[in-house]
């Protein structure tokens, strides 16, 4: 018996070392990346149609910040949607900027303790060097004459859009269709709900991000309208050239994607001075003209102009600070919150 | 604790279950404990709140009805295949065999684009349904292909082995003595088969419950129709909601955790009968 | 009319058009998506820096996830079919739980435990640790959905061996190590590495938890099945299904690896059997 417990012992303190070293054979696989990488290296997280737009004005910002100090920048950047993307920085994914698709998501990450009161000011045109507003996609030569969003709750139209619980762009055009139907009936708000429920019985599929709706309409043959991003709509037309038609209603909401510098972090890491400068420079000419190559509306109304030929710029359009909305945070309680108008049309 | 120490002579034991343990409590445990800290955080209130939301309960239903579909189905099939795989020679049989594991290596988003490309009224396989004006992708149907792609493998990998280790003299016995090939099957082979059939279907039911990343591409997420309960936990997630989307979690992972426990009793329930 | 060939041929006939079905149909969507601009379009997405630096965190995740689980599933393995002790049946369905839990849910526990949120942050923020949103909570999550594969292998397999031959040898004074070494691991060493190379397929596909805790930072910790869905939600499919087919030929690779491991196995059997 003796034998045993000393044999145990030997056991005991083998398996110990055993796992001490564990840890250690599972770190060792990566370098420590944190200290070295302090002052050269910023992380963006944004949220998904932004790719493209941020390759190219990552690689101009580049060379402006090379000729302007010297140093080299690596960034970082990071997609998703964008609730789920402010969720991680919340949930301490260490970002040093934000873009993200609206407002309430960067709201949410100063609620947290991350970022400071008055962002929405701290850069110009509320923080939104870029805009887009919400459009139609159409099948070629618009079977179905579909102009405006009266058009889209006849009997037989089917709608494609995705599910307000889970994608910003859902949102936006939720609140455009709504802004309409508010002209439309002079505020009668049962009747703006009316017209809510009509169109949400023409949805066919509620697909949970807006690349997943757009992949449905366009990819998978479903509905005869895709309500998008105008960006967006533009991408898949010019992967499917004579497929489709933009539709721009006459009436639409103005979206605008904020930036912010996400205090807490760039405050720990020294990278407060780079991170504020690569946000300005989103409104620099080049910035400006980046955004509108890749069919963002530049903020700077002159730039703007120089793309003239491609937005509909005489649309009409309704901003979340209206008092119909009446900003974000009271939008979303209202019509997006668990209860709101949106869960009212489904529920029984 | 005589009877105990007198059947440790094997050594080991200390470590094994130490090392076990803190395995255990280190990657499961401790991180469940978190979760459900979380669900009752909002209180009791907000946590049976969660449970009777008409909505939340619809998704249950979905999720449950098309587990258990998806997991019927693999019942079958599994059993046919894993059969086939085992008793029957036949060209292409080794390749037919290792792709019985590719759901676990596709990532579930590419299953389901992939699935959803297909079985859409413009597919391959939904056009074919949809000139008959059945529809696959989009509907429940839909996401009861996702889940009998997502949860074949373990069916078909739980049945396998064991009809292989069949000791095959009592089928023998059961033809010696006359008895026709179904009855065999019935009386002689399916009894043996029932644990792993059992286990199989458990475990896939519970996988089946808790798979998103490949059904939400097919299932048209309505509401109250093909919208599953882990698309809620998301949509509570996106409004930053923590503790009720732990609250819906937590009760998937009850059920969850019921279905495998069964199984674990139906298992060592079968082990003591097949020793004593 | 004669049954004993029609119901195997009708048998294997049902389980091809289920396999062609169910598993080569959406296989062969993937492969064709995937060259549909061309072998060029395909190999560039495949060589994309990016792509491989998602290869090597999703190789380093499933390397580490095999280790750790192989561990694990022996030590597990050893314990629950050894010695018979309370709360065994408990100690089990524990194992088993990463099977159940919905990989959302997977994510989310991590997040909970390592996060911002968690009440442990401020002790690991202090330290500066970093688990999740970088590279260890990957390999956290992966662990967690692959962790039963070795041990539920493993367990039947000694389960049916039975003690004794152990508990001779440990009568007779035989140490542990040597007791592993010389009587059990020749037994279990076929469904060890069986199991490994089903963990190590599982963990290569795995998407839902590893995403939650990932932060999908580009070239950092983004794994390949994160890859494949950055790519798609950034238009570009034919360079989502190229990874994808990456990952599809990574798992054939394996699976055939399996399959010869298999083949060897049944072919010793039979020796031994003789």
């Amino acid at each position: 018996m003796k034998k045993t417990t000393l044999f145990f012992r030997g056991q005991v303190r083998r398996a110990l070392v055993l796992f001490a070293l564990l840890p250690f054979v599972a770190l060792s696989g990566f370098p420590v990346s944190s200290a070295r990488a302090a002052t050269t290296e910023l992380t963006n997280v944004s949220y998904d149609p932004t790719r493209e737009l941020y390759e190219q004005y990552n690689a101009a910002f580049r060379t402006y910040w090379k000729n302007k100090t010297g140093a080299d920048v690596t960034i970082v950047q990071s997609h998703g949607g964008s609730a789920k993307q402010a969720r991680s920085v919340i949930e301490g994914n260490a970002a040093d900027v934000l873009t993200l698709a609206l407002a309430y998501d960067i709201s949410a990450v100063e609620k947290a303790g991350l970022i400071r009161k008055g962002w929405e000011k701290a850069f110009p045109a509320n923080s939104s060097p870029y805009t887009s507003t919400m459009v139609f996609l159409v099948r070629k030569g618009n079977p179905k004459n579909l102009k405006t969003w009266g058009d889209l709750v006849q009997s037989g139209v089917g709608v494609i859009t995705p599910n307000p619980k889970t994608s910003g762009a859902a949102r936006w055009n939720y609140l455009a269709a709504w802004a309409w139907a508010h002209q439309k009936y002079n505020g009668d708000e049962k009747a703006v709900r009316e017209f809510m429920s009509r169109l949400f019985r023409n949805v066919l599929v509620l697909d949970t991000g807006a690349r997943g709706s757009t992949n449905t309409f366009v990819r998978n043959g479903q509905g005869d309208v895709l309500l998008a991003w105008e960006n967006e709509a533009y991408l898949a037309l010019a992967e499917h050239k004579n497929e489709f038609d933009i539709i721009t209603p006459d009436l639409s909401i103005l979206a605008e994607p904020p930036v912010a510098v996400v205090d807490a972090v760039v405050d720990k890491r020294g990278t407060r001075e780079l991170a504020t400068a690569y946000l300005n420079y989103l409104y620099s000419d080049e910035g400006q003209r980046i955004a509108g190559k890749n069919h963002y509306r530049p903020s700077n109304p002159k730039i703007a102009a120089e793309f003239a030929n491609v937005f509909d710029l005489n649309v009409k359009l309704v901003t979340i600070h209206d008092p119909l909305f009446g900003g974000w945070e009271k939008a979303q309680t209202e019509h997006f919150n668990d209860g709101g108008t949106f869960d009212q049309i489904y529920s029984r | 604790m005589k009877r105990h120490s007198a059947k440790r002579i094997i050594p080991g034991f200390g470590i094994s279950l130490g090392l076990t343990t803190s395995f255990v409590s280190m990657v499961v445990l401790i991180p469940m404990v978190f979760l459900a800290v979380k669900a009752t955080g909002a209180g009791l209130s907000g946590f049976l709140q969660a449970l009777v939301d008409p909505r939340i309960l619809a998704g249950y239903r979905v999720s449950f009805l098309c587990s258990l579909a998806a997991a019927g189905i693999n019942c079958v099939f599994g059993l046919i295949l894993a059969w086939v795989l085992t008793r029957y020679k036949f060209p292409g049989r080794r390749i037919v065999d290792g792709l019985i594991e590719l759901p676990f290596a596709l990532p579930t988003a590419v299953a389901g684009i992939a699935l959803t490309a297909l079985c859409s009224d413009k597919g391959w396989i939904g056009g074919i349904f949809a000139s008959f004006g059945i529809k696959i992708a989009y509907t429940g149907t839909g996401i009861v292909i996702a889940l009998t792609f997502i949860t074949l493998p373990f069916i078909v990998r739980t049945i396998q082995p064991v009809l292989e280790q069949l000791d095959r003299t009592y089928e023998e016995a059961g033809r010696m003595l006359g008895a026709s090939k179904e009855r065999i099957f019935l009386k002689v082979i399916l009894p043996e088969l029932t644990p792993a059939i059992l286990t199989g279907f458990g475990l896939a039911f519970a996988r089946a419950l808790g798979e998103y990343g490949s059904v939400v591409f097919i299932a048209g997420n309505m509401p109250f129709k093909t919208e599953i309960a882990p698309l809620l936990i998301m949509s509570k997630l996106e409004q930053f909601n923590y503790s009720e989307a732990a609250s819906i979690a937590l009760v998937m992972l009850a059920v969850s955790f019921t279905v495998m426990f069964g199984i674990n009793c139906v298992q060592s329930r079968a082990a003591s009968y097949s020793k004593g | 009319m004669n049954k004993e060939i029609w119901i195997p041929r009708l048998l294997t006939a049902v389980s091809i058009a289920f396999v062609l079905l169910m598993l080569v149909l959406p296989l062969v969507v993937v492969l064709a998506e995937a060259f549909r601009s061309g072998l060029e379009v395909f190999l560039r997405a495949a060589t994309d820096i990016y792509t491989l630096k998602a290869l090597r965190l999703t190789l380093t995740a499933t390397a580490a996830a095999v280790l750790l689980n192989t561990l694990f599933g022996l030590t597990a393995a050893w314990a629950v079919t050894r010695f018979s002790f309370r709360g065994k049946g408990v100690l089990s369905t524990l194992i088993d739980i990463p099977f159940a839990v919905s990989p959302v849910i997977a994510g989310l526990v991590f997040i909970l435990v390592f996060g911002r949120i968690s009440p442990l942050h401020p002790f690991l923020e202090a330290h500066n640790i970093k688990v999740v949103f970088a590279e260890p909570g990957i390999i956290l999550a992966t662990v967690f959905v692959t962790f039963p594969f070795v041990a539920r292998e493993l367990i039947p397999t000694l389960e049916a061996r039975g003690t004794d031959e152990e508990q001779a040898a440990a009568l007779m004074g035989a140490g542990f190590f040597t007791i592993f070494r010389k009587i059990t691991f020749p037994h279990i060493r076929w469904a060890l590495l069986y199991s490994v190379i089903l963990c190590a397929a599982r963990a290569m596909g795995e998407f839902g938890a590893v995403s939650v805790v990932s932060g999908h930072l580009r070239g950092k910790t983004n794994t390949l099945p994160l890859h494949v869905e950055i790519l798609y939600s950034e238009y570009q499919f034919t360079a989502a299904f190229a990874v994808s087919a990456v990952l599809v030929a990574a798992a054939v690779l394996i699976l055939t690896a399996r399959n010869i491991v298999e083949h060897i196995a049944h072919k010793e059997d039979d020796l031994n059997v003789r």
